[in-house]
C-alpha cells in the first residue's frame, strides 16, 4: 500500500450486490458480522433486478393484459384496440427498479451494511483493490464473490449499446417496437422477450439450433407453450444456426442456416439470448488459486466455499441453475457459514419457472431426467381441461404432473404449465424439501376452485381415484421407463 | 481423468464390510499402494490400498457406512492432470461437494429442511438415522435422539435389565419423547431418580457377524454337549518341563497346541466329526484336511482363526502359528484368509475359569471342543472296599456335536479316545 491511499478493514466483503450478494450480505449482517458489499453499479439489485427478472416480468404482465383484452372478445367483452405508449410504460418499469433498488439501499443501511461503489479485484488472499471509488483499498477475512454472469454473444457478433442487435439488456430498454425482430435463442430468455415483442406488435422470428425449445424442459409441459407461439410468432425456425448479421442504418440482415436451406432476411432489431456465462475472469481469482471448471464457474462445495477456503462464492459465477432464488440460498449459507453455522446448501429442488403465457413451472426429478438415468418412477397426471377453474380462464391447455416413486409414493418432481404455474410450483417445492407422500399432498385440502387443486388431483390419480378425473382400475399413474 | 475406485472383489464369497476408518480426505495425494480407507468385513479387518497415484478427488463413504462390492470408495484424479493444474497444490478444505448429484445414488433421505439444519448442527448423519416417520421419513426427534445416542459413552450394555423403571422406559422412549434434547448423562447428579432412556448400540460390524452365525448355527444343529474331565497332570509336568528349557517366555508352550495336536488325532479315528452336512444333497462331507479353527478373544469380539494342516505341523510349529495369529486377531489384522476354512473349533475359556460350559459349533461345523480352567481335585481310584485318594489336575471338557451326523456314543467315544492321549504324553506321542 502507498501512502495517501485510503483503506479500511472489514469482516466479510461481498463483491456483487446481486440477488446472491445481497442476501449475503444481509445475512452476514443479521448474524452481527461486519459487512462491506462492493457494487460496481450505481444500484444494487444485480442482473435479476436492474435487467432481468423485473424489468421482463413488467413487459410481460403489460404484454399477458392486452393479450387478455383481445380475448375477451370470446366471452363477449370488446376492448378498442390497445394503445401502447413505450415512454410511459418504459417510465413504469424503471420505477420499479428504482423503488426496488432504493429499497435495497435502505435495508442495507438499516443493518449497517457499507456499500462501496467500485470494481473489486483481488490484490491478495485477504485485501481487495477498489477501482473507481475514494477507497482504494479493503481487508477482510471473509469474502463471498457474486459477481454474476452476463449474456452470451454469438461468434464474431459485438453488441454496441443502443444498437439494432441487442441482448437481453438492450431489449429490456425497449428502445422501440420494431416490425420485424429476431429472437436468437429459444431457451427461457427468448422465449420470454419474444412473446412480450409479439403481443406488442413485432413479427418475430424465432431461431433455434436444436431441434425443440427449451431443451431439457418435458415434451407435455413445452407442447402448450409451442403451439402457442406458433399462432403469435411469424416463424419458429428449429435446427436453425445464424450464419451471419450485418447492422446498416436501416435494419440488420441476418443469414440463417437452417436443416434445408440458408436464408438471408432483413429484420428491424435482433435479440440474440443464446445463453450466459459466469463473470469469474478479471478478478484476479486465479493467481490466489480459486479453482474453477472448464466453463467458467468457480468451484464450490457444500458451505460454498471455494479451494481458498475464505473465500466463498454464490450465485451465477458458482454454477448451475442461474437463478436468483438460488443465488440467494446460496449467499445465506455461505454467511451463516462464516458466522460459524453448520449450515450447507442442501435444497431438494430448485424451482424453475419460464414466464411466458402459458406459464411453464417444475421442480425436482423431470420426466426427461428420469428417462435418461433410467429411473423407475410414476407420473401422475391432471389435465387442466377437468378443473373448473381452469375453465374460467380459458387455461384448459395446462397440464399439471407429478412424478413419484413407485414404491414409497414419495413425490419426486413437479411440472405444471398453465397460468399461474409461478405460484403453484411452490407447493411442489415444498412437498420435495419435506420428502412428502402422494397421500400427504392427496389429503391436503386445496381450495376450490382453484388452479392448486389440479396437484391434489394429480396426487389422487397416483393414489388411483381422483373426484374429477376418472382413473381406469389399473391404470393409476404411468411407470416410466416402461 | 478422474478415476473412480470401487471396493474390490475381497474373495472367499465376502459381498460387504463396513468402513472403519478413511485414511484420506479430498485433496490428499495417494500414491500407488498407499492405504485408503479400512475396511471390516465377516471375516477380517483389511485395508484398501489405492490402485493409483493421484489427488482424492471425492470420498464417497464415510466410517461406519456399510459398502457392497462395486460400490464407489473415493474418486482419484491422476496426477499431472493438466486440467486441474490451476488448483494449489495445499488445499486442506478442497471443497467436498463439487459433484452434486453423481455421488447421490438413490434417493436421499427424507427429512424437512428444518431437520436437515437440526442434523447438521447436532452433528448427525441423516442417512444413519432410523426414521420413525411415514414412507421413511426422518423426524426431528429421530435426529435428537440419534444424537443423544451418539453423546453417550460406549459402555458395554447392562445385561438383565438393571435400570429400575422399565415401564417407564418404555413408554417414554417409544411415545412421546421429551421435546427438548435431555442432558447428557453426566450431567444428573448420582441419587436423582431418572428414568434413563436405554440405549440402543447399532449392531455392526463383527457383533453383527457373530449374532447372525450364533443364531444360525443354533437354530439350524440340534447340539449335544458331553462333559468330561481329563486329568492333564503328566502332561502338565511335561509341558512345564519344556517350558523350563526354553529361554524365551514368549516361546513357551501353553496347552491349547497339545489339545489341538489330540484333537487332529482323535479326528482322524472318528472323521465324521471332521465333517459338514451338505443339507441341500443331504450328504455328509468328510474332510481331507485338519484345519482347526482356534476361537480368539480379540476387542471386537469373538474371532477364529485356522491352523491349517494342524496334522502336519509340529506342537512347536503350531504354538509359533498360534501365537501369529492371535496377536494379528487382537490387533485386527487378520486377513480373510486366517479366519476361513475350519474344520474343527477349539474354545478354551480355561484362562477365564469356568468349570464347565456348552459352546456352540461353528456352523456348518460339526463339532467343536471347548476347555474350561484345570483344577487341583481329589481323584479317587480303586474299587469299593479297596481305594486310594490322590490330588490330580483335571482339565473340563465338553464336545458339542451334531446330533444329526453323530449319535451320542459317537461322542462319548471321541472323548473317551481324547482322555486316553492327553492323560498320558506316551499315548499322545505315539499318535503324532
Amino acid at each position: 500500500m502507498v501512502m495517501g491511499e485510503l483503506s479500511q478493514e472489514t469482516h466479510v466483503a461481498v463483491i456483487g450486490g446481486g440477488p446472491g450478494g445481497y442476501a449475503a450480505a444481509f445475512r452476514a449482517a443479521d448474524l452481527g458480522l461486519d459487512v462491506t458489499l462492493v457494487e460496481e453499479e450505481p444500484r444494487c439489485g444485480g442482473t435479476c433486478l436492474l435487467r432481468g427478472c423485473i424489468p421482463s416480468k413488467a413487459l410481460l404482465q403489460t404484454a399477458e393484459i392486452i393479450w387478455d383484452a383481445a380475448e375477451a372478445a370470446r366471452r363477449g367483452v370488446r376492448f378498442p384496440t390497445p394503445e401502447l405508449d413505450l415512454a410511459k410504460l418504459r417510465a413504469w418499469k424503471d420505477g420499479i427498479i428504482d423503488t426496488l433498488a432504493s429499497g435495497l439501499d435502505r435495508l442495507a443501511k438499516k443493518r449497517n451494511v457499507q456499500i462501496v461503489r467500485a470494481r473489486a479485484v483481488f490484490e491478495n488472499a485477504h485485501t481487495l483493490r477498489l477501482e473507481g471509488s475514494e477507497l482504494t483499498h479493503l481487508t477482510f477475512r471473509h469474502a463471498v464473490v457474486a459477481v454474476g454472469s452476463e449474456p452470451l454473444s454469438l461468434p464474431g457478433v459485438s453488441l454496441k449499446p443502443g444498437g439494432r442487435i441487442m441482448d437481453s439488456t438492450g431489449a429490456l430498454a425497449v428502445h422501440d417496437i420494431p416490425a420485424r425482430l429476431l429472437v436468437v435463442g429459444g431457451g427461457y430468455i427468448g422465449l420470454e422477450l419474444g412473446c412480450a415483442y409479439a403481443v406488442f406488435g413485432s413479427r418475430v422470428t424465432l431461431v433455434h439450433r436444436a431441434e425443440r425449445i427449451l431443451g431439457g424442459v418435458d415434451d407435455d409441459l413445452v407442447r402448450p407453450l409451442v403451439k402457442r407461439i406458433g399462432g403469435l410468432f411469424e416463424s419458429v425456425r428449429l435446427e436453425t444456426d445464424v450464419e451471419a448479421l450485418w447492422e446498416d442504418a436501416d435494419g440488420v440482415t441476418a443469414v440463417l442456416r437452417g436443416p434445408s436451406e440458408t436464408l438471408e432476411e432483413r429484420f428491424d432489431r435482433v435479440l440474440i439470448a443464446v445463453g450466459r456465462a459466469p463473470r469469474s475472469r478479471g478478478l484476479g481469482l486465479e493467481a490466489l488459486g480459486v479453482a474453477t471448471d472448464e466453463a467458467g464457474f468457480i468451484r464450490v462445495d457444500d458451505r460454498r466455499r471455494t479451494s481458498v477456503p475464505h473465500i466463498y462464492a454464490v450465485g451465477d459465477v458458482a454454477g448451475h441453475p442461474m437463478l436468483a432464488h438460488k443465488a440467494m440460498r446460496e449467499g445465506k449459507v455461505a454467511a451463516e457459514a462464516i458466522a460459524g453455522m453448520p449450515s450447507a446448501y442442501d435444497v431438494q429442488a430448485v424451482p424453475a419457472v419460464v414466464y411466458t403465457d402459458p406459464q411453464i413451472a417444475w421442480a425436482g426429478l423431470t420426466e426427461t431426467e428420469a428417462r435418461r438415468k433410467n429411473m423407475a418412477v410414476k407420473i401422475a397426471r391432471f389435465p387442466w381441461g377437468a378443473s373448473g377453474r381452469a375453465l374460467t380462464m380459458d387455461a384448459a391447455d395446462g397440464l399439471t404432473k407429478i412424478l413419484f416413486d413407485p414404491e414409497s409414493g414419495r413425490i419426486l418432481g413437479m411440472g405444471i404449465v398453465g397460468r399461474g404455474a409461478e405460484t403453484m410450483i411452490a407447493e411442489g417445492v415444498l412437498a420435495l424439501e419435506m420428502g412428502a407422500s402422494a397421500e400427504d399432498v392427496a389429503l391436503t385440502v386445496h381450495a376450490h376452485p382453484t388452479l392448486s387443486e389440479t396437484e391434489g388431483e394429480a396426487a389422487e390419480v397416483f393414489l388411483g381415484s381422483a373426484t374429477h378425473l376418472y382413473v381406469p382400475q389399473g391404470a393409476q399413474g404411468k411407470t416410466t421407463p416402461p | 481423468m478422474a478415476k473412480i475406485f470401487r471396493l474390490p472383489d475381497l474373495g472367499e464369497g465376502i459381498h460387504e464390510g463396513e468402513i472403519v476408518e478413511v485414511l484420506v480426505r479430498s485433496g490428499d495425494s495417494v500414491t500407488e499402494g498407499q492405504p485408503l480407507l479400512i475396511v471390516e468385513t465377516d471375516k477380517a479387518t483389511v485395508e484398501i490400498p489405492s490402485p493409483f497415484t493421484g489427488v482424492v478427488q471425492t470420498v464417497h463413504v464415510e466410517a461406519g457406512e456399510v459398502v457392497h462390492v462395486g460400490d464407489p470408495l473415493v474418486t482419484v484424479r491422476e496426477a499431472g492432470e493438466p486440467a486441474e493444474e490451476s488448483a494449489p497444490a495445499p488445499t486442506p478444505a478442497a471443497p467436498t461437494g463439487v459433484e452434486p448429484a453423481e455421488a447421490a445414488e438413490g434417493l436421499p433421505v427424507a427429512a424437512s429442511p428444518a431437520t436437515r439444519r437440526l442434523a447438521r448442527e447436532l452433528g448427525v448423519d441423516l442417512r444413519r438415522v432410523r426414521p420413525s416417520g411415514p414412507g421413511g421419513r426422518v423426524t426431528a426427534d429421530d435426529v435428537r435422539r440419534a444424537a443423544q445416542a451418539a453423546k453417550t459413552p460406549e459402555r458395554p450394555e447392562a445385561i438383565g435389565g438393571v435400570a429400575p423403571p422399565e415401564a417407564h422406559e418404555t413408554l417414554e422412549e417409544e411415545g412421546s419423547p421429551p421435546p427438548e434434547a435431555p442432558p447428557a448423562p453426566s450431567a444428573v447428579p448420582a441419587g436423582v431418580p431418572v428414568f434413563a432412556a436405554e440405549r440402543r448400540v447399532p449392531l455392526r460390524s463383527f457383533r453383527r457377524v457373530i449374532a447372525r452365525r450364533m443364531a444360525d448355527a443354533w437354530a439350524r444343529v440340534p447340539h449335544v454337549s458331553h462333559h468330561d474331565g481329563v486329568d492333564i497332570s503328566e502332561l502338565e509336568r511335561l509341558r512345564q518341563e519344556l517350558n523350563r528349557e526354553t529361554a524365551d517366555p514368549a516361546r513357551h508352550l501353553s496347552l491349547t497346541p497339545f489339545l489341538v495336536k489330540a484333537v487332529v488325532a482323535v479326528l482322524k479315528e472318528f472323521p465324521a466329526f471332521n465333517a459338514r452336512l451338505d443339507e441341500a444333497r443331504q450328504e455328509i462331507i468328510l474332510k481331507a484336511h485338519y484345519h482347526i479353527g482356534v476361537a480368539v478373544d480379540s476387542p471386537r469380539g469373538l474371532v477364529v482363526p485356522v491352523l491349517k494342516n494342524a496334522d502336519r505341523k509340529s506342537i512347536t510349529e503350531l504354538a509359533a502359528e498360534l501365537r501369529a495369529l492371535s496377536q494379528r486377531a487382537r490387533s485386527g489384522e487378520l486377513n480373510p484368509d486366517d479366519v476361513s476354512g475350519g474344520t474343527f473349533t477349539l474354545t478354551n475359556i480355561g484362562a477365564l475359569g469356568g468349570r464347565g460350559f456348552t459352546p456352540i459349533i461353528n456352523y456348518p461345523q460339526t463339532a467343536i471342543l471347548g476347555a474350561g480352567k484345570a483344577r487341583l481335585e481329589p481323584v479317587v481310584t480303586g474299587t469299593l472296599d479297596e481305594h486310594t485318594l490322590t490330588v490330580r489336575l483335571i482339565l473340563p471338557v465338553v464336545l458339542a456335536f451334531d446330533h444329526r451326523v453323530v449319535d451320542g456314543a459317537d461322542g462319548a467315544r471321541f472323548v473317551n479316545r481324547l482322555k486316553t492321549l492327553l492323560e498320558d504324553p506316551k499315548m499322545l506321542l505315539v499318535s503324532l
